[in-house]
């Protein structure tokens, strides 16, 4: 579902990603672990069309970056710590208005849908900027699936998020990944992203350092594998 | 543990999403419209400035009639010019204060239709101020104003201004020093539509021979014209990292 081969891109004269490497199949959970600086909100940047590769091969959903980068958009959800939400703009304003961004038809059975799923049917009249940062977060995953996407980016997710907020989030990712949807993550939060993945990559001075799966992480925890691979790197 | 449903969109929603160019471009005018009109937060700034401009000029140059004639134009086009800068810094704060042109950003559209939504957008803000500060002009300074050719010129000159600070504010937007960079960056590049502007409007309120409007209405057609396919062809660069 994702391809990339030898990424690299510069900022200047300063290099971000050094000859990256990566793939995920089609409905793997793959969390993109790394400390500040590694690189990771820059790849998914690229992955989500939103930066251009310098050098090298980005492949999602079949179709070539950055030269087919509508038809890889036509296929994305991405959340950030960001809502990506108008506060003037009622919940189920912001979704139409994304919604016929993405030319989706039947518009109002999405919209009660999709705030369905995020449970926020009944404030669907309310102006996002009387929202908590739990609720807008919830409307900004709702605003990312609303055209029902194959792949999605989350990128630091839990930023801001409460206890509760956080707990609805790992509902709203786990229901996403059990309906078949490739998922990359990346968190700072290594507990909630070893509940959450299958995979677990690391991402170190811009190439992935290591990487393991939730199988072959029974005989230890993610934190050590975590601590090992900066380590080496 | 909360119940979340389903995501999966039950009527096979789409399986290759097709906005077109035009119901892409008229979801971000409505949208600029909705929020605007519901909170008024760009158009009462840059409508307060317009009067406070018109009524400084008012009480500075104590006109007699002939010479109001005269300074209308540049009065009006400094108005328009200077009010029109606050509402495209606003314009496009908004969008990338809360990471909102990384949304527009991410849809399948070709990223022109982002610049045509907010320049359209701009443009549309700019001729409401103008359609309020027009008769208040036309009470303080006594000189009519509501003429069709006049209003032609405005809406001309308000095309190329929104044309050229649309993109211009765009590239502002990304950096730190967007409010003071955008008039820098934009006035020496909107100089002809203004000069041109000044020049048909002027010749319009002094009864000037037709002939001697056509040239800098002609050149200010053609500016238009320049800057929007100049933005059309620049702007998805100016937008990517």
């Amino acid at each position: 579902m994702i391809e990339v081969k030898k990424l690299v891109k510069r900022f200047g004269l300063k290099t971000i990603l050094r000859g990256l490497d990566f793939s995920v199949q089609p409905g793997e959970f793959v969390a993109l672990l790394g400390p500040n600086g590694a690189g990771k909100t820059t790849f998914l940047r690229i992955l989500a069309t939103l930066s251009r590769p310098s050098i090298g091969l980005v492949q999602v959903a079949g179709y070539k970056l950055p030269d087919q980068a509508a038809q890889v958009r036509a296929k994305l959800g991405v959340v950030s710590h960001m809502p990506l939400l108008y506060p003037d703009l009622t919940a189920e304003e912001n979704l139409r208005f994304y919604g016929r961004m993405y030319g989706i038809g039947n518009m109002e059975e999405r919209i009660t849908e999709v705030l369905g799923m995020v449970g926020l049917e009944n404030r669907r009249k309310d102006l996002v900027r009387t929202f908590s940062r739990g609720m807008q977060q919830r409307l900004a995953i709702g605003r990312a699936v609303i055209h029902d996407p194959q792949v999605m980016l989350f990128d630091e997710p839990y930023t801001g998020l409460d206890q509760d907020a956080s707990e609805m989030l790992d509902d709203v990712l786990r229901t996403v990944a059990a309906e078949g949807r490739t998922v990359v993550m990346t968190s700072h939060d290594l507990a909630r992203a070893e509940d959450l993945a299958t995979r677990f990559d690391i991402l170190s001075r811009g190439v992935i350092a290591a990487s393991t799966t939730q199988k072959q992480l029974k005989d230890t925890n993610l934190l050590s594998f975590y601590k090992q691979a900066l380590a080496d790197s | 543990m909360t119940n979340i449903k389903s995501i999966k969109a039950e009527g096979g929603l789409t399986e290759e999403a097709h906005p077109s160019f035009f119901k892409a471009t008229l979801a971000i005018i409505q949208k600029d419209l909705s929020a605007e009109f519901r909170s008024f937060e760009l158009i009462s700034a840059m409508l307060v400035f317009s009067l406070l401009v018109i009524i400084i000029f008012n009480f500075a140059l104590e006109l007699d009639v002939k010479v109001r004639q005269s300074v209308t134009s540049g009065v009006l086009w400094t108005t328009f010019a200077f009010a029109g800068t606050l509402g495209l810094n606003r314009s496009m704060s908004v969008e990338k204060d809360r990471g909102c042109m990384d949304g527009l950003l991410l849809a399948p559209v070709d990223r022109s239709v982002i610049y045509f939504g907010k320049a359209i957008s701009n443009l549309i803000f700019m001729l409401v101020v103008e359609a309020v500060v027009l008769p208040v002009y036309s009470l303080l300074y006594n000189v009519n104003l509501f003429r069709l050719d006049l209003i032609g010129v405005i809406l001309l000159g308000s095309i190329g201004y929104a044309a050229v600070g649309t993109l211009l504010s765009t590239m502002s937007a990304q950096t730190r020093t967007r409010e003071v960079l955008l008039p820098i960056l934009l006035f020496p590049v909107v100089m002809p539509v203004l000069l041109a502007s000044v020049k048909a409007s002027n010749g319009l309120l002094t009864g000037a021979e037709f002939s001697e409007v056509l040239t800098p209405l002609n050149l200010l057609i053609v500016y238009d014209v320049i800057f929007i396919a100049i933005a059309f062809m620049v702007f998805d660069h100016v937008v990517e990292e």
